[in-house]
Formats: structure tokens, sequence, C-alpha cells
């Protein structure tokens, strides 16, 4: 279901030494089934701004709409709004706690209030969708691998079924090989229950091959708000606020400027390779 | 002489079974050789797992061989008198930049290894000065460690160690848990100490786009060296480090792409500027 | 809420009373806590308002940042105030419904105030201006005789310094954690005693997994860094007396002297 948020706010620690506007005037819409990137160096916002879309930190002022419905309204269930907007936080494995990997997983559901069947079968469902089989049903969480506690970790926000589901920095402190598997995992998922994704990043080339939208944070305000590859043509003040467009970017431009006519929004290694190859291609015709 | 070898290096993690009995024994170093001369930056890369912490551990006497030998500056690092003197050559920077800061202010924090050196208060004031202006830290010098960026906190962790004066510091994936404006900071300061002060750098990562600078890249899997040579040289090897799951960065990827395509573009490309090169080259001889 | 916790952060700023010896803070603020009990009187608290206020202007810290440690102690001081008030034996002020005000209970009720107030205000001044590492080098160094009885008091103060740097990082973590299980649908807040407890099981395992992990890579770090306890370490800013230190402690002994001749004199 669609969030919205319109006008948000957020001040840490109003009155004291240490105040700071973390958000200042965000309205953003995230309608059903889109893949989105949120990017920002650390400190830019992203962190906080997603925490205001499950309801885990009020806005100082400004709304959030899930669905239609104003979250802050007396009365509103937070409870359950956490389980529709499933938010997965960076390393997410240390809230791991369960004797094995599945209880900890039945943790979320649960919660829910669910029944004992339906907590198990949406379980086993979660830990399916992220690639953890029965074999790892009982072992103790501490046993597996980083990537492998990623991914059970993911599975426990999973379980409880949500209709959007926000990951922050998924992929942190992975070596590419588990990033990989992690963000594979999760466009599988958005493919196949078509639910909406937010994944927050710092790397331009992990979003750059999956999302089809990128919310560049700033300074606690919303930069950019496009395709990647409306975004990445301003990869010059991508580099003034600390980030960096992909360096296939970087490769394109330069080629551009020397006045070679080559498309400009190749963002991945199979769009620029073919790019490059259809102009060389051309070439040879015309000579 | 060289300032660390290693001959036939081996280690084993030991773990005791449910029962509390039956040992099971993990290799996590297979007879890796290795020869370091003094003032070189070396990279060290490979996937977790690969055994490039544990070698890593061995170089300061945290750890020592089950079989075979490494030597700090000739001094065998099993020789438990000698254990402060290895420590002080070869100074270490960890993962976590939370869980190595001591000191609960920054110059305080600097100040610890020269400290438990017993090295004279003039000296160690000096030494602090010296060390935070290297990494670019001395404006903070009097902040909390907890106010900062992953990124200067790492810096500051690497002017502890240079506080000591080694010959050699060793960074374990210092810059894993941070953004890219952190990393490239990290990465910055060692290639300076390494520049100015002539300190040897092992870089242990697995992010490709570090090492590129580096004098010499070693490929670790399964606890064996799989490939090592100079960037160029290793990076000109993409099938194979595809096939052991490894990273390589996107410009690199995209030339090796084009060469296969029949495209004039040399092997093991590095920058952007060099690829960018090759094909504007390529294209004027194409008119 | 988790800034509030640590009472009396360090505030930076330039200060002769920054500047001040650990020692001699430690050893102002006991003097002044204890002349507080000693000098039960008007004029006495007269004196040790005037020397406190000194002392805070001359410490250049926002007097907002001292009274934020009185929050914490809010209830305790009302507490401690009506208990003083209603029931101190006395001759009768007030009579409301069947609770009397004594004289001597309003004027028990008053000390206390003030003294609560003023301990917590002077001892905020000590960490407001002093960094936990001085502070903790301080004691190392003004319990250094304590050695001699086998008492550990390097080791000691280096928990103490190691506990200061990790206790706004672990209740940091606490945050995190708790809304981390608060997104899995836990709830912290309902229940009664027995759920409450039991609700804190998905916090505290992953807390203690995390602080042992910690505590093991800095033990790690601390051993690569060369550390092996405190034998034949130096120290990069020793601590010595100074000539402003010299002052202090003069300045001190007259204030206890003004407490003493203001009880005495005044009368009141």
């Amino acid at each position: 279901m669609p969030i919205r948020t319109e006008h948000l706010n957020y001040i840490y620690n109003p009155g004291t030494a240490y105040e700071k506007q973390a958000l200042s005037d965000i309205d953003l819409e995230l309608p059903d089934g889109q893949f989105v990137g949120i990017i920002g160096h650390t400190g830019s916002g992203k962190s906080t701004l997603i925490q205001h879309l499950n309801g885990l930190v009020r806005a100082t002022s400004g709304t959030v709409w899930y669905n239609g419905e104003d979250i802050y309204r007396e009365g509103y269930s937070m409870k359950e709004l956490r389980s529709k907007v499933g938010l997965v936080f960076q390393y997410p494995e240390y809230q791991l706690f369960e004797v094995d990997v599945f209880t900890d997983v039945c943790f979320g559901p649960k919660n829910l209030g669910l029944s004992k069947e339906e907590t198990e079968a949406r379980a086993s469902e979660a830990l399916r969708q992220v690639g953890l089989g029965e074999e790892y049903y009982k072992k103790s969480p501490f046993e597996l691998s980083g990537g492998q506690k990623r991914r059970a970790a993911i599975a426990g926000i999973l379980a409880m079924q949500p209709e959007v589901l926000i990951l922050d920095e998924p992929t942190a402190g992975l070596d590419p090989h588990g990033r990989d598997e992690i963000l594979d995992q999760i466009q599988k998922l958005h493919r196949e229950r078509g639910i909406t994704v937010v994944l927050v990043s710092h790397s331009m080339e992990d979003i750059a091959r999956y999302v089809e939208r990128i919310i560049v944070m700033e300074k606690g305000r919303v930069r950019f708000d496009d395709t990647p590859k409306k975004v990445f043509e301003h990869y010059r003040e991508l580099e003034q606020i600390g980030l960096a467009a992909p360096q296939v970017t970087y490769v394109m431009q330069t080629l551009r400027g020397a006045g070679m006519d080559i498309d400009l929004a190749a963002t991945t290694v199979e769009e620029a390779k073919a790019s490059i190859l259809n102009y060389f291609q051309k070439k040879a015709q015309e000579g | 002489m060289n300032i660390i070898q290693a001959k036939k290096l081996t280690h084993d993690y030991r773990k005791v079974g449910d029962d509390g009995e039956t040992e099971t024994s993990c290799r996590a170093l297979d007879n890796v050789d290795l020869d370091v001369a003094p003032g070189q930056f070396i990279a060290i890369l490979g996937h977790n797992g690969s055994g490039k912490s544990t070698l890593a551990k061995h170089l300061n006497a945290i750890l020592t061989p089950t079989d075979g030998t490494v030597w700090v500056d000739g001094m065998d690092t099993r020789d438990a008198e000698k254990l402060n003197a290895i420590r002080q050559t070869a100074g270490m920077v960890f993962q976590n930049p939370d869980n190595q800061i001591i000191g609960t202010v920054v110059d305080e924090d600097v100040a610890f290894g020269p400290e438990n050196m017993g090295i004279p208060t003039e000296e160690i004031l000096e030494r602090v000065e010296n060390s935070l202006k290297t990494v670019g830290m001395w404006e903070y010098r009097d902040r909390s460690p907890n106010r900062l960026s992953g990124g200067q906190k790492q810096r500051v962790a690497i002017a502890g160690v240079m506080a000591m004066e080694p010959k050699c510091i060793v960074l374990d994936e210092p810059t894993a848990m941070l953004d890219p404006v952190g990393r490239r900071e990290v990465i910055r300061a060692a290639q300076k100490l390494n520049r100015e002060k002539q300190v040897t750098i092992l870089l242990i990562t697995h992010y490709m786009e570090e090492v590129t600078e580096a004098d010499r890249v070693i490929v670790m899997d399964q606890g064996k060296i799989l490939m090592q040579g100079t960037p160029r040289e290793v990076f000109s090897r993409v099938e194979e480090l595809k096939e052991h799951r490894l990273d390589v960065p996107q410009v690199t990827m995209l030339a090796h792409e084009l060469r296969k395509s029949g495209l004039p573009v040399p092997e093991g490309v590095l920058t952007v500027q060099e690829l960018a090169e090759s094909l504007i080259a390529a294209s004027r001889r194409a008119v | 809420m988790i800034r509030e916790i640590t009472i009396g952060q360090y505030y930076p700023a330039d200060s002769v009373i920054h500047r001040l010896d650990p020692r001699t803070k430690l050893a102002g603020t006991l003097v002044f806590i204890l002349s507080l009990f000693l000098f039960r009187s008007y004029a006495a608290y007269l004196v040790a308002t005037v020397f406190l206020a000194c002392v805070i202007r001359a410490s250049k810290v926002p007097f907002r940042f001292m009274v934020r440690g009185m929050k914490a102690i809010v209830v305790l001081l009302m507490i401690t105030v009506l208990f003083n008030m209603f029931l101190t034996p006395g001759e009768p002020l007030v009579k409301l419904w069947k609770l009397t005000i004594t004289r001597e209970g309003l004027e028990l009720a008053i000390f206390m105030a003030i003294r609560l107030s003023y301990l917590i205000i002077g001892s905020s001044v000590m960490t407001l201006t002093t960094t936990p590492n001085q502070l903790t080098d301080g004691l190392e160094k003004g319990l250094r005789p304590l050695n001699k009885i086998h008492v550990p008091v390097h080791d000691v103060a280096m928990i103490m310094s190691i506990a200061l740097r990790f206790i706004p990082i672990l209740l940091e973590e606490t945050d995190k954690i708790m809304k981390a299980q608060m997104a899995r649908g836990a709830d912290f807040e309902s229940g009664g005693v027995v759920q409450k407890a039991k609700s804190m099981v998905p916090l505290l395992v992953p807390l203690f997994i995390s602080a042992f992990r910690r505590a093991n890579d800095l033990a790690m770090a601390m051993e690569a860094r060369g550390y092996h306890g405190g034998e034949g370490r130096t120290k990069m800013r020793p601590l010595q007396y100074q000539k402003r230190d010299r002052i202090a402690y003069l300045t001190l002994v007259v204030y206890l002297l003004a407490m003493f001749a203001a009880k005495r004199i005044a009368g009141f």
C-alpha cells in the first residue's frame, strides 16, 4: 500500500547543545510495487527517514500517510503498521536472539498473534525466500556465516509478510559474494511477490543495477528524486555531496566529452558495452 | 632483510564439539609463504573465510602458527620474549572503529600506545601531534570519539598505531564498515603514511577499487595464496577472479568485456582515464 | 533520553576550572559537599551559594547544563522535602486535615532541598569540566597510596575509563536493538511485570552478545597496542599541581573559614 510523507520534519535532541535538524520538509510518495533506492552519505538523514515510515520515530512536525491513513491519528495501531512496513535495520544479525534460526524467525509472526501453524508456515516460507533450507532451521544463529546470519535476520522481517520492505544498508560489511546473494534474493522477492522495496545504500553501483528510482538525500533534504539514469546525469553535484556515480558513468562522460556519440544514460557494464560497441560498429560502417 | 616473512604458515582453528570432547579443526591458513620488503604497500584480497584476517593476526603475534614460521623484522612470532617488540614493529588497525578506540578523548586515545611503551611525556605529546596531523585529525584532538564519523574514528585508530612508530602497519578490513567518503579518507591516510613515512602497509580488504595503487596485490582463497602480482597483473585475470566470486572494479570489467568483443583495449585496465584514453585513440584510428 | 542518563557529560570550554588538576576538583567537590552537612545555617548556605555561583561563572558552562542533572532527582527531592515537612515533630505552623507542618519540619525540608540540589550541582560542575579520563587519572593518582595495601588502583581506573567510553555506545545500541525488535512487533511497554520481564529477552540477549564481542575486540586492540598493565606506563599528561591548584586549595580554605564564621557570627 502506498506511503506518503507530508512536510516531514525531525529535530534530534531539541533544546540541547546537540540539537540537529535531521529531516526538513520531506514530501515523498512511494507507490505500490516500486523498487526504490535511497542514497546519501552517513548523516544525510536517510536512516532517520525510513524509521518514520513504520512509526518507530515520530516526526517533530508533518505527517506520514499509509494507505491513505494518517499514522499519527489517535488509536492508529503502530504494531500493525510495523508488520505492514517491514524494516530491516543495518547489521540486522545483531538482533538475533533465539536458540535456533527457525524460532528466531517465528518471533515476528508470533508477536502478531498468529496461530502456531500460521506462524510456522510463514517462517518456513520466509526462510525459503532468503534461501535458507531446512538444514539451517535447528542451527544456532551464531553458527552461521555472516551472509547467512543476515539472511536469517531478513527472514525475520519477511515472516511478517510486509507489503513494503525497507532495508537499511543490507550489504554493509559483507563481501562481494554475500552482497550479490542478498541483493539477488531481494530482487527476486520484488518480482515474485510484487511488494514495494526500499533499499537504503551508499553504493551507487549496487543500486544502479536494481532500482527503478533513486532518492538522493543530503543534509536532511531530498536532493534528487528520479530514475537512476537521470540522477547520475548530475554526477558532478553528486560528487560535491560526497557521493559518486558508478565508474561507468565517468567513462561515458569522458568519451562523450571527446566527441564520441555514445549513450550517456548507460550505468551498468552491460549497457555501456552495448553502447560503445554500437558506436564502433556504426563508425566501421560509415568508414 | 624482509620486514615480514612467513614460511609454510599453517593455522588450524580448533573447535570443541557439543559433547565437550571431540575436537574438530578447521584449516584457515594452508602453507602460506609471504615476503614483504620494507616500504612496500601490499594489498591482500579475498572474501570472508579466505584466511586473510587470520593471516593479519599472525603478523602481530595475536595468533601464532600451528605449523610453519612467521618472522616480523627477523623476530619469530612464537618467541614470547619478543612479544612487545613485535607489537611495536607491526601495528594493527581493526575492522570495527568503535571497538578499538580506548580513550574517551581523541588525543588521549592516540597516546595510549606510546604510554604503554613507556615513552617520556614530552615525546608522547610530539608523537600524538605528528600522528594526528598526518591523518588529518588534529583539529579533533579534544573531541569525544563517539561524536566522530566512521572514517574519522578509523583515522584516529591509524594515528594511535602510528604514534607507536611501527615499521609496518597491518590494516585488517579497516573500511568494511564505512561509507564511500570514509573509505577514501582511510585509504588516503594509509597511502600517505606509506609515501611520507616509508611505513610498510599491509591492507586487507575485499574492495577491489582500494587496491589499484598497491605495489603488490595478493589474492587469497581457502587459506591459500591464489594469485599475486601488480594490480595490473592481477586484474588482467578477470575470468579467474570471477570464477572465485571476487569482484572486479566496473572499469576493469567493462574494459575486459570490450576487449573480448575485439576492441583494442589493454588488459588489466585500472582507471576510468586509462579506459577512456584507449577508446578515444581507437575511435580516432577508426576514422 | 539517552543523553540524559549519562549525567554530567563533559562540556568542552577553556576555563580556569577546566584547567584545574582533577585531584583539586575531586577534593574541592568533596569539601564542598561536606561543608553543606557540617555547617547547617542560612548564613552559611548563603556563603555556599555565592561560592558555587562564582565557580559556575568561572567554569564558563551555561547554567542550564548544571540544572539538567537535577531532573533525574526531582522526584527524590520532592519525596524528601514532603517527608521532612510533614513528619518532623515540633511547633505546628499549618494544619492540613490530618497533617501538620511544623516549624522544624519546614526548616529541615528547606535545608534538605538546598543540600541535595547543591550536591548535584556541585558534582555536575566537576563532571562537566573534567573529562572522564582526567577524572580516572585523578582518582588513580589520588588513590595511589592504596596500592600499598594491594588495591589494584590502576586496573580499577582503567576499568572505569573503559566503562565511561562504552556506556554511551551500549546505550545507543540498546536503543537500536529495541527499535529493531519493535519493527518485528515486539512490545516493551504493555503487560504485567512477568510479561515485561519476558519481553526484555529479545533485547538483553543481543545486547550481552554484542557487549562480549566488543570486549573481546577491545582486549585484542589493547594488546595489539602493547598494553600490559600499569607497570612501566608513562603518561601523556602526568598530573602535576600548578600554581592555580595551590590558589584553588587556598580558596577552599578561605571558603571553609567563611562558612564557619557565617554560622558562628551570624547565628541564623
